[in-house]
């Protein structure tokens, strides 16, 4: 079997001064399943938003190649919707006109009283009833990106590519929102692929969170199996016993060791990374490993 | 009780038009024993003929011509004697149709030379050089090329009011965000839906702004372009006048300018506002 998007190779370049070229990643292998909920966790400069880009057709790869279903990726597609961190609305179209663009653009064919049902049913879906007159700058900045996830679902994509979508949101709106998306997300059992840099966002979200060192030449250092069980609650997820075994992994790395592994040249094999497992360890040194990990 | 700030703007506005209005009553006030001129001297010196102050026609004076106009401004006795309203007319026809033929190229190769870097690039130094030439320049050319001086004044409305739009289209269409445009990629959006619903409604209010300067620099040059050629039109209206030394209608005429120039910019300042978009 093979996976619904394989990143074979991916490395991002430019060229440096000397004829030489500098690299921003390389190396970069990453398979993601049906179904599957990936995060991407990296320090600023890794190039986490140029592999999304990449996979959503806006840029292309220095090397590699992108595969969905098997075959190669050539631009952007309705197959991929994106929701951008800054929600990219069109200003001057009200939210379900927004929504209904988008609709238009996959369905060109569609009639105009299932277009309105459709868009309807997604800004719904995101809990924005009766905002459809609205225009973007009568919302607020968490309501304007729920319209950004409600227009990119409408169009039933096959992946979800999501770019810091919580990140310029207050922390009470983010929380509601991540619980959302993966309440949606689990729904429809729809594959996304999400770029963060906030680790709980990653462990309530995610299957696998694929770690990057830090860049230039930045690679895939290893990939975090979440040992957390869907589904995810924010509420009760820090309860979970392997949660602060998880968390304190991730933020271990990104303090720590993938400055490290920077500088030694990343794994062994790009192509398979280390998979980890974090897992509690028993009761009395949990305890203590919490509370360290809280310090 | 404090009064709103537009109730005194306004108050302020009629105060200072009250003044100037006393101010020049006063100014053109017959001067009752002043020195005694020689009849001779005063003639040779242009005051025969108006026996009262200095020849400035008085505030009242304008007034009467003003409500003349208005009362009657359609009559036609002729080539050099047109009611305002007709002269009016002429200008402003003028003014639509180089306005309008300017539109029709500077909105579309504003969008070509926004849309390509190397179009920019490439035409940049012709704007840089045409935009800076007084329109009134090309006036001998138009009339030895076209041979008609009606159509002459169209073409040089046409020419002067062609770079604003071009220039502001141009910047309108190349600022447009990229994030509207990574939209539209990522949603597979044709070429001409891209185009009309996305950098369009983009542009749309700096395209508006650049036709607003367009349309203000015309309302200037037509007044010109018509005393030069002549004929017709309020620019050759205030030319006669002068020529007939009928100051009181200069200035009815300089009034009219004013508040029709006015007119035509809060026309397009409304179309603005319904292309606005708050972000």
């Amino acid at each position: 079997m093979s996976a619904l998007i394989e990143v074979e190779g991916l490395a991002k370049t430019y060229p440096a001064p000397g004829g030489a070229s500098a690299a921003v990643f390389r190396d970069f292998w990453l398979a993601i399943e049906e179904g599957e909920f990936v995060c991407l966790v990296g320090h600023s400069g890794c190039g986490k938003t140029t592999v999304l880009n990449i996979l959503a057709g806006l840029d292309r790869p220095s090397e590699g190649a992108v595969l969905l279903g098997g075959r190669e990726i050539e631009g952007p597609s309705l197959d991929r919707a994106v929701i951008f961190q800054s929600h990219a609305l069109l200003p001057w179209m009200t939210v379900g006109g927004n929504v209904a663009f988008a609709l238009r653009s996959r369905w060109p064919r569609m009639s105009g009283a299932e277009e309105r049902e459709r868009a309807e049913r997604a800004i719904a879906l995101v809990g924005l009833e009766g905002s459809e007159t609205k225009r973007p700058a009568q919302l607020s900045g968490g309501m304007k990106q729920r319209v950004g996830i409600a227009r990119a679902l409408a169009i039933e994509p096959r992946i979800l590519l999501m770019d810091e979508p919580f990140s310029a949101l207050d922390a009470l709106t983010r929380g509601t929102l991540q619980e959302e998306v993966a309440r949606l997300c689990a729904s429809t059992r729809q594959t996304v692929f999400m770029i963060t840099h906030d680790v709980d966002e990653a462990i309530l979200l995610a299957d696998r969170i694929v770690l990057m060192t830090n860049g230039p030449e930045a690679r895939v250092a290893e990939i975090v199996a979440n040992p957390l069980p869907r589904p995810r609650v924010r509420q009760d997820a820090h309860r979970h016993p392997d949660y602060y075994a998880v968390r304190n992994h991730i933020v271990d790395f990104l303090i720590e060791r993938s400055r490290r592994l920077a500088l030694s040249g990343g794994p062994a094999d790009p192509r398979h990374p280390p998979v980890v497992r974090p897992r509690a360890r028993p009761a009395s040194a949990t305890d203590l490993g919490n509370r360290r990990g809280y310090a | 009780m404090r009064a709103t700030l537009a109730l005194r703007a306004s108050v302020l506005s009629a105060l200072l038009l009250a003044g100037f209005i006393l101010v020049w009553y006063a100014a053109t006030l017959p001067k009752s024993a002043g020195p005694a001129v020689d009849p001779a001297y005063a003639r040779l010196m242009g005051a025969a003929t108006s026996p009262q102050g200095n020849g400035l026609p008085s505030p009242a004076a304008v007034g009467g011509v003003l409500l003349d106009h208005l009362r009657h401004p359609f009559f036609d006795k002729g080539p050099n004697d047109k009611g305002l309203g007709i002269q009016l007319a002429y200008s402003l026809a003028r003014v639509m149709l180089g306005f309008l033929l300017a539109a029709i190229v500077a909105v579309p190769a504003g969008f070509l030379v926004g849309m390509s870097p190397l179009l920019r690039r490439a035409l940049d130094p012709f704007i840089q050089v045409l935009k800076p030439i007084s329109p009134l320049a090309w006036m001998p050319l138009a009339l030895y090329t076209i041979k008609d001086s009606a159509i002459s004044s169209i073409f040089v409305i046409f020419v002067c009011s062609i770079w604003p739009m071009l220039i502001n289209t141009a910047f309108g269409v190349a600022a447009t965000r990229r994030e509207w445009l990574d939209v539209a990629r990522t949603l597979e959006v044709s070429l001409w839906r891209r185009i009309f619903l996305v950098v369009l409604p983009a542009a749309a209010p700096t395209i508006l702004t650049g036709m607003r300067i367009s349309i203000g620099i015309a309302w200037l040059v037509i007044v010109a372009a018509e005393m030069l050629v002549g004929g017709t039109g309020i620019g050759y209206f205030v030319w006669n006048e002068w020529n007939n030394l009928s100051l009181s209608n200069v200035i009815v005429a300089i009034l009219v300018i004013g508040v029709v120039g006015m007119l035509l910019d809060r026309m397009l300042a409304l179309c603005a506002r319904l292309v606005a978009y708050a972000e």
